[in-house]
């Protein structure tokens, strides 16, 4: 059974259909590229999937409850994490303060254990703590030790994509939706997060859809290429399968007389 | 002399700053105080700081990251005394307009009498020039204390500001020292340092300043690079401890009394604090919560309240006050959820002054009173000392620190905790926090409710302390004060409120009780607002910054938007590399 279903997604804002009828699944162990050329509606499907923007039509089934109309930290909490194709970190918190954030849906004590600091509070601190180390030792070295009390603003932009990816899995999902996470990447750092991208399934047992405009990444990592252009799934299947597809050519490129028009 | 205009620029500060002070009526009004006698009174040392400060001002020249001012006697003496004299210039040009049309119709302060003051009672044509050579010479003073080597800049800020201060507090040190002959030998009759006390104080300073310098910031430094748990920080934290224990006992009745009117306000501060410093919800309508706690402890304490009277003792109050409070956080805050900065303030503005109207509406008038108030509240009952209220400052005063202390603990646990986590997220980025799971609607409404507990302990406290409550302590401006002595500490600071009450309503005065500089009381706002403004343009992190604020406000220059910007660069590379 599909981890993630969904069924004729429509989003509209004012006139412009960002997505018209899109249907969409994901197996538990996937890793799905989202791809299309700018504004055919990839990080709308990611805001509607994440319950940021509410759907006009259609049916989000998640692990076979329908989430559809959900507030985002319900989603979260269900098990569904993002990132953001603009980078969205808390820039003044620091590197350790962000990924404990991400803690926040798999905790529990409130106000009273704070102040009374029960034992139980100061066993789910530790345990926050350590989780948030753990994690963020995915990415090895580079944001571990004297980065941890870093604020965030500081760090450079390859690591604030790591970073939020990492605050991403604190909230322990089973499904993590990444929008862009190589833009801004020179090429080495490219290769590095690609391959880590593939251990998030293979080593962490996560689905993942990407979003990417970077076709080393979508070549090397994914399972299926999703296709989008004006908010209609255009193409679906194997990266080569796509990458030949005349739609897809079309959609990226224009049709070969037009674009001898314009130029 | 270098740069002259931002010399002449100066000089005309000082002019337009002097007259302005001659023309509010400072100067007439704060010179029936002698600080040192017989001579300096208080208005004139307000008036004559300004040319002297832009002396200084002058001497060092235009600010430039480049150079260091350069400190020769001739050419620092030569722009103060030029800065000086063009402010005399133009205050005395103010004097005699004032002196020729009668203006007292439109602004009263501008009268002879203010006129009479600024001439030094030569009257107009002499003593306009008096007034021009004083401010001269003030302006050469200035420049020539620029002139000095650190160490003896360091004796002059000190004497002065201990003389000063010593002349200004007369009142709190004589209700400190109450050793009668010590003090009339040093104090005037009518008020006002004795000449020659005035001369040892400073010396006195001085050599301190000079035989200790560089100590306290050594220390400081110390104890800052101490362990947690060192000797060093225990032994202080045991000295404070003892101090707030011990002192009150010491204190006079005047100065527990500030001290009471002071932790009211840490207390709203603290609270205040979780609102905005720590979830980043702008409340103007704070006050609400501090009259929710006062009223509930007037109705339920209070015999003599109309129609609900139960007289309860004012600790089984207290927990009824402190769910009210709740209750009406709650009912603030629902509204309010979706609603973001400039409208969430705006709003809750208006929710403050709807509880204010409609405790004085004819519906609510039966059962709180209405512009009578609330009347003959007790006292809070301790066992073996009866009941203690605001007749007995020194006891009350012990209250109030039980209850900041409760106030100053929850605040920093939950600093660090998963709640302050959330909040801090939250203030960060809502959307973001949002999607990571946080629900913000749970987090605001815990944010408001624990917000409106610590004030209500504030209003409980309150009128427990004064006895009779009227909606007039209640006004929108005592919301604006908290949210100044928050802003002024320092946003998200614990010790930041602290000092930011202690400063603004101790030394200057809250919104109905006087500070220890009294005679400005009338100036409070004017002086709040000059404060406020020179804050922001100097210290916008406040007095004593938390961590992360002054991170946010003085961190390294590499902003998240310069780096999305940087971004946007690569993202136009990979468009291209894509097709």
């Amino acid at each position: 059974m599909a981890l993630l279903e969904i069924h004729g997604l429509k989003k509209a804002f004012g006139g412009v259909q960002a997505l018209s009828g899109i249907d969409f699944h994901i197996d538990e162990g996937e890793i799905v590229s989202v791809i299309g050329p700018n504004g055919a509606g990839k990080t709308s499907f990611f805001n509607v999937i994440s319950g940021m923007f509410s759907p006009d039509e259609g049916h989000i089934i998640f692990d076979g409850d329908n989430l559809t109309h959900h507030l985002p930290n319900e989603i979260t909490r269900r098990g569904i994490a993002r990132t953001f194709q603009n980078v969205r970190l808390f820039p003044n918190l620091t590197v350790l303060e962000n990924v404990m954030v991400g803690q926040h849906p798999r905790t529990k004590e409130g106000m009273w254990g704070t102040i009374l600091q029960t034992k139980k509070q100061r066993a789910e601190e530790k345990m926050i703590e350590e989780k948030a180390k753990e994690v963020l030792s995915f990415f090895g070295s580079r944001l571990a030790g004297y980065r941890y009390d870093q604020p965030a603003f500081v760090l450079s932009y390859a690591n604030r994509r790591r970073l939020e990816i990492a605050r991403a899995m604190a909230t322990e999902p089973r499904l993590l939706l990444l929008d862009e996470p190589t833009a801004g990447m020179n090429p080495k750092e490219t290769i590095e997060l690609t391959g880590q991208i593939g251990d998030l399934r293979d080593k962490r047992g996560l689905t993942v859809v990407v979003i990417s405009h970077e076709m080393k990444v979508v070549e090397n990592v994914s399972n299926r290429v999703v296709v989008l252009d004006h908010g209609v799934k255009i193409a679906e299947g194997d990266y080569d399968d796509v990458s030949t597809n005349e739609d897809v050519i079309e959609a990226y490129l224009g049709r070969p007389a037009e674009r001898s028009d314009d130029e | 002399m270098r740069n002259s205009p931002y010399t002449r620029m100066l000089g005309l500060i000082s002019g337009v700053v002097m007259s302005f002070i001659a023309a509010i009526g400072m100067v007439e009004n704060f010179n029936k105080r002698v600080l040192i006698e017989p001579f300096v009174t208080m208005g004139y040392v307000v008036v004559l700081a300004v040319p002297v400060l832009i002396g200084i001002l002058a001497a060092r020249g235009k600010p430039s990251p480049l150079e260091e001012p350069a400190r020769d006697t001739g050419p620092n003496l030569a722009s103060g005394l030029v800065a000086g004299l063009i402010g005399g210039l133009i205050t005395s040009v103010f004097v005699a307009l004032v002196d020729t049309f009668d203006m007292t119709e439109f602004f009263p302060s501008m009268r002879p009498a203010m006129v009479e003051e600024m001439t030094f009672g030569f009257g107009v044509p002499a003593g306009l020039l008096v007034l021009i050579a004083v401010s001269g010479v003030a302006g050469a003073l200035g420049g020539l204390i620029f002139a000095q080597s650190d160490a003896i800049r360091q004796g002059i800020t000190q004497a002065v500001a201990w003389v000063l201060g010593v002349a200004l507090f007369e009142a709190v040190v004589a209700d400190i020292f109450e050793i009668d002959f010590l003090l009339d030998l040093i104090y005037a009759k009518n008020g006002g340092l004795q000449p020659w006390a005035a001369v040892i104080i400073g010396a006195l300073a001085w050599w301190l300043s000079a035989r200790y310098r560089g100590t306290a910031k050594q220390f400081a430094f110390t104890v800052r690079d101490s362990e947690p748990k060192s000797r060093i920080r225990r032994s202080l934290i045991g000295i404070a401890i003892l101090a707030v224990i011990v002192l009150p006992l010491l204190l006079g009745g005047i100065v527990n009394e500030l001290l009471i009117n002071v932790s009211f306000f840490i207390l709203m501060g603290l609270g205040l604090n979780i609102v905005v410093g720590y979830a980043g919800l702008l409340d103007l309508g704070y006050v609400a919560f501090f009259a929710v706690g006062a009223y509930g402890t007037g109705v339920l304490t209070s015999s003599f309240s109309p129609t609900i009277n139960p007289g309860l003792s004012w600790w089984f109050a207290l927990p009824i006050v402190m769910g009210l409070a709740a209750l009406a956080g709650l009912l603030v805050g629902t509204p309010v959820l979706r609603m973001r900065g400039d409208y969430l303030a705006i709003v809750t503005l208006g929710f403050g002054e709807i509880v204010r109207i409609l405790l004085l509406s004819d519906w609510l008038t039966p059962y709180f009173g209405g512009a009578q108030g609330v009347r003959q509240i007790p006292g809070i009952p301790v066992p073996f000392l009866g009941e203690v209220s605001g007749t007995r400052p020194e006891l009350f005063i012990y209250l109030t620190m039980i209850f900041v202390f409760v106030a100053g603990y929850i605040a920093y646990r939950s600093q660090n905790s998963r709640v302050g986590r959330s909040w801090a997220a939250m203030r960060e980025d809502e959307d973001v926090a949002e999607a990571t799971g946080i629900s913000t609607v749970q987090a605001k409404l815990l944010a408001f409710i624990t917000g409106a507990i610590v004030a209500s302990f504030a209003g409980a406290l309150f009128a427990a302390k004064v006895g009779v409550i009227f909606t007039n302590s209640f006004k929108v401006l005592t919301s604006i004060i908290i949210l100044v002595v928050v802003i002024v500490g320092g946003m998200g600071s614990i010790p930041g409120v602290a000092v930011g009450a202690f400063v603004l309503i101790g030394i200057l005065g809250g919104p109905t009780s006087q500070g220890l500089l009294f005679e400005f009381a009338e100036y409070k706002l004017l002086i709040y607002g000059a404060l406020l403004v020179f804050m922001m343009l100097k210290r916008p992190e406040g007095l004593w910054p938390s961590v992360r604020r002054s991170r946010e406000l003085h961190g390294d220059e590499l902003s998240q938007d310069a780096w999305l910007d940087k971004a946007g660069e690569f993202k136009e590379d990979d468009a291209e590399v894509a097709t």
